[in-house]
């Protein structure tokens, strides 16, 4: 009997981590901004009222009403439409961007952390000076020399994104390795294949799992940077940053343009910052502890 | 209400509000009074309040924790009703904390002066232009040598000693009334837990005040404290004077506290206090003691016994303390708990001239400075284990007792000298390079399970990994080795598949001596094994640790800095000072006369959960960084020391009989 429930209490850590996660405010609200941005980014092609390259002069930057529930943009494009489908591309390309700049950042973290000394410190160093860059300007020199489809878009975010997940690597190796359940295992004799994959990466990848979410919202919030630039999606596929910088001329006087798109992109980025605080809570890695002062 | 005492809680209940809700108490209805100028010790298990209890006495609550009831006064200031800046003001004032870890209390950045100064600019009163003096006067109160150099120090440059005396500096500062103390000799080597108690014992007479010291060391708390509360599972169990309650407890759990401490002049192995403390939430029926105690009947598991006042103005909840009497010849009854003796003669480790080295200065360091290497962290070691004995090896922090086992298993290559095993094998510097035949041989616990133990894997996933390595176990075999383990250290199948941190302290030590046990082992390497246990557990590991031995004839290698701990398992004991050997010898014969000097410094220091005995302190509880170049080890601190002949030569090693060694110039009729 008590080994039933503490067998079952084991085996599905994942269960019990997204149990704690959903129980937590902060959880339960961020994971469903995030599942309902995903559900829609699925199915707004079929729920969209208009087509969203469907121009029609005469509706121009007209007001919200019962039709078009936001009005129009400059084109006469049904905002409400292509708010819903604004976000297909961003999610696509940072969903596949962010687990790519974990795995390279977390493995390079890894080894910086292993190899340790004096080796380490000068990589480390070389990491610094390539993030004292400003990220916009090391990204626009990449796109405008490959150009700025999805095709490269994805390796950019990705390799970029994973330079700071390096550090983070790198600091979670180095506080586990120095912990006695490393050096026991050395003790015993295994390899140190089995030590990394044993006793270091089950213990480095929460801090990696919470790392990761919090790439996510960065890069979603670069990709739609870069959109706004001109550099990201290409018209007239709808996207939010891009949407944003078509209305922004016209805010004085035709502020619905923007509105549906801010909202959408930051709720969006919001819902994955409060899940990944909930998640780092769960998984009990939370260093943000509230100072007693 | 005319009897106010000075601190007085009354009925206190301190709890929290779980995640479903639920109130959780952490302390229940507990009463507790110091009288001006009055020192009661506080004691019990670890989670059994004694430190919320400590910390609710200046209205402290740690985060989440709140009061449920009852009333909390000093000095007639109702502590619950005041907000912030009244706290304040009586908090480090008139009523003062020191806290077990003070290195980490003490701010890195400011230096001492600048701190001290900060208290009393605070707390005193006093014009500014008074500070210097002031702070010197209150350096030299807690026995600092050269406060005026000190000032301008930081904490980092001073020794874990001299930072927890700074605390207390800190402390007196605000001129206190009370005293809080948590712990605060926890973590300290013997001979600096000594001269801390014996100061605070001063200080608390001189200046006439009430103390509260939290402990789980009862030989501290024989030493400071006129009376004794001991706490179990948030309630008050017994309350008397420390004379009574350590020499003769009433109530089972103190009494089964006491017996599980190792002492000095006993020769067998303490006796285990069997089971755990309840944890906070879980429901209590009857007595929270009743499942651990021998006395208890059904009256026990219905009913819960009320606190009740004995003739010997002891408090005592129990029902049966007037049966106490039976307890005690139970636990004589166990004598034959004696360490299982000696080896066959035969030698199965070889330490020969062992010097390890960490100090290693650059390059450029040493082309520069042109100044000699510092001398090897540990030197000329020369000892060999015989097959199924069990050597303890006994020293201060910094004593290299720790890098000597972790050479032998192999984690830092020794600078000189050699490790052989059965005689024959000369092991490799690097684990590396051992084969998996030796590796197997050869098996380390270490201190703490928190940290020896994997988070993320199940008990069942820590004890495949010896098993799967060494024997290629899998499947049922596997298992069904697992489970054997598991039984040989008195935990059950169900354990298999839980985490660590489902687990007690003792449970994880216990699944951490399963796996070293797991291989097989000719030798086990145990490093501070039970020193982050409590008491009661510590005896139930020792224990096991001895029967293990008895049906398997394995070789222990123990280390300790508890030379009562050392003395209950060991057949044979090695001191050890700045990495060099002073004494080695049967374990008799180590602890009785004639000692080596320093030997007789750490028996001497030495406290005793009994109020007859004091501690003798003979040296400085000076900190060194490094051992001197030549000659003895000890002659900077050494109590008898010659003369020029212990800077310059090296001490012979002098027998005395049946194999006890002492290295010291002194002649060994005078060392008694």
């Amino acid at each position: 009997m008590a080994q039933a429930i503490t067998h079952q209490f084991e085996k599905n850590r994942a269960l019990t981590v997204l149990k704690d996660l959903v129980s937590r405010p902060s959880g339960a609200i961020g994971l469903s901004l995030v599942m309902f941005h995903l559900v829609l980014a699925i199915i707004s092609p079929y729920i969209a009222p208009f087509d969203y390259k469907l121009q029609n002069s005469s509706l121009m930057l007209s007001a919200p009403d019962a039709v078009h529930w936001l009005g129009a943009d400059h084109l006469g494009r049904d905002v409400f439409s292509r708010t819903l489908m604004g976000g297909r591309e961003a999610l696509l390309v940072t969903g596949i961007a962010t687990p790519l700049a974990v795995i390279w950042g977390g493995f390079i973290g890894i080894l910086f952390g292993l190899v340790g000394g004096r080796l380490d410190e000068v990589l480390m160093r070389v990491v610094d000076a390539f993030l004292s860059l400003p990220w916009i300007l090391k990204m626009l020199v990449i796109i405008v020399t490959f150009g700025s489809g999805t095709a490269v878009l994805i390796p950019t975010l990705a390799f970029f994104y994973g330079v700071p997940v390096i550090r983070i690597a790198r600091a979670a190796t180095h506080d586990v390795i120095a912990r006695d359940f490393v050096w026991s295992a050395k003790a015993r004799g295994h390899s140190r294949i089995s030590i990394i994959w044993r006793e270091l990466l089950p213990n480095v990848l929460d801090a990696l799992m919470v790392e990761g979410a919090m790439r996510w919202s960065w890069m979603l919030l670069a990709f739609s940077s870069l959109s706004f630039l001109g550099f990201g999606v290409s018209p007239p596929t709808p996207d939010w940053g891009l949407m944003i910088s078509d209305a922004r001329g016209f805010m004085s006087f035709a502020p619905w343009g923007v509105i549906g798109p801010v909202i959408a992109l930051s709720s969006l980025i919001i819902g994955i910052n409060l899940t990944a605080d909930a998640l780092a809570k769960a998984l009990g890695i939370d260093r943000a502890q509230k100072a007693p002062v | 209400m005319n009897t106010s005492s000075f601190i007085d809680i009354q009925n206190l209940s301190v709890g929290y509000t779980s995640r479903s809700q639920k109130i959780i108490k952490v302390l229940r209805d507990v009463s507790l009074t110091i009288n001006r100028g009055e020192s009661v010790g506080l004691v019990g298990e670890s989670g059994s309040g004694k430190s919320t209890l400590a910390l609710a006495a200046m209205g402290y609550f740690k985060r989440g924790l709140r009061a449920l009831n009852g009333s909390v006064h000093f000095n007639n200031i109702n502590m619950l009703g005041l907000d912030h800046d009244e706290l304040q003001k009586i908090r480090g004032g008139n009523l003062a904390l020191i806290p077990q870890n003070s290195g980490q209390s003490l701010t890195p950045t400011l230096r001492i002066g600048r701190q001290i100064a900060e208290a009393l600019r605070l707390h005193s009163g006093l014009d500014q232009t008074a500070f210097d003096d002031r702070i010197i006067e209150i350096l030299s109160q807690v026995r600092l040598p050269n406060p005026a150099a000190l000032i301008n120090r930081y904490p980092h440059e001073l020794s874990g000693g001299q930072q927890q005396r700074v605390a207390i500096a800190m402390a007196l500062a605000g001129q206190p009334d009370a005293l809080l103390l948590d712990e605060p000799t926890t973590g300290l080597d013997v001979t600096t837990q000594a001269h801390i108690l014996e100061l605070l014992r001063d200080l608390a007479r001189d200046r006439n005040m009430a103390m509260l010291y939290v402990s789980h060391d009862l030989g501290a708390i024989s030493r400071v404290c006129d009376n004794v509360v001991v706490m179990y599972a948030g309630e008050v169990v017994l309350t008397g004077s420390s004379r009574q309650t350590l020499l003769a407890p009433k109530h089972p759990y103190a009494h089964g506290l006491l017996t599980s401490i190792p002492r000095l002049k006993q020769k067998e192995l303490p006796v285990a206090l069997d089971g755990r403390p309840p944890m906070p939430g879980e429901t209590i029926t009857g007595c929270a003691f009743a499942d651990r105690c021998a006395l208890a009947d059904d009256q026990c598991r219905t009913a819960s016994p009320p606190l009740t006042r004995l003739e010997s103005a002891e408090s005592i909840r129990c029902f049966h303390h007037d049966k106490i009497d039976q307890l005690t010849t139970s636990s004589q009854r166990v004598k034959q708990r004696k360490a299982a003796r000696k080896g066959t003669g035969e030698t199965t480790l070889g330490l020969e001239d062992l010097a390890i080295t960490y100090a290693k200065s650059g390059f450029l360091t040493q082309f520069l400075s042109n100044s000699p290497p510092p001398p090897a962290t540990v030197d000329n070691i020369n000892i060999n284990i015989e097959k199924g004995e069990t050597l303890g090896l006994v020293g201060e922090s910094g004593s290299g007792k720790s890098t000597i086992l972790k050479t032998i298993a192999g984690l830092i290559s020794p600078k000189n000298g050699g490790i052989i095993l059965n005689q024959d094998t000369k092991l490799t510097a690097k684990v590396e390079d051992r084969p998996s035949m030796n590796l197997r041989q050869i098996q380390m616990i270490f201190q703490n399970p928190d940290d020896s133990l994997n988070p993320r894997h199940t008990v069942a996933q820590i004890l495949a990994q010896p098993l799967r390595l060494y024997f290629q176990l899998s499947g049922k075999d596997l298992h069904d080795r697992s489970v054997k383990l598991l039984e040989q250290v008195r935990l059950g199948e169900h354990y298999l598949s839980r985490l660590p941190s489902q687990l007690s302290g003792g449970e994880k030590q216990r699944v951490a001596i399963a796996r070293a046990f797991a291989a097989e082992p000719e030798i086990v390497l145990c490093d501070e094994v039970t020193s982050a246990l409590d008491v009661s557990v510590q005896a139930a590991v020792l224990d096991l640790l001895n029967v293990l031995k008895k049906e398997r004839g394995t070789t222990y290698i123990f280390v300790s800095h508890d030379l009562a701990v050392v003395k209950a398992i060991s057949d044979r004991v090695a001191v050890l000072y700045q990495g060099r050997l002073c004494e080695i010898g049967p374990s008799d014969a180590v602890y009785q006369a004639p000692f080596h000097p320093y030997t007789d410094v750490l028996l001497g220091a030495v406290l005793e959960p009994d109020p007859d005995t004091a501690p003798t302190l003979s040296a400085d509880d000076v900190v060194e960084l490094s051992p001197p170049a030549k000659g003895c080890p000890f002659q900077r601190r050494c109590p008898k020391k010659l003369g020029e002949i212990c800077e310059n030569q090296t001490p012979p090693a002098q027998i005395s009989n049946q194999g006890h060694v002492i290295h010291c110039h002194i002649p060994l009729k005078e060392l008694h």
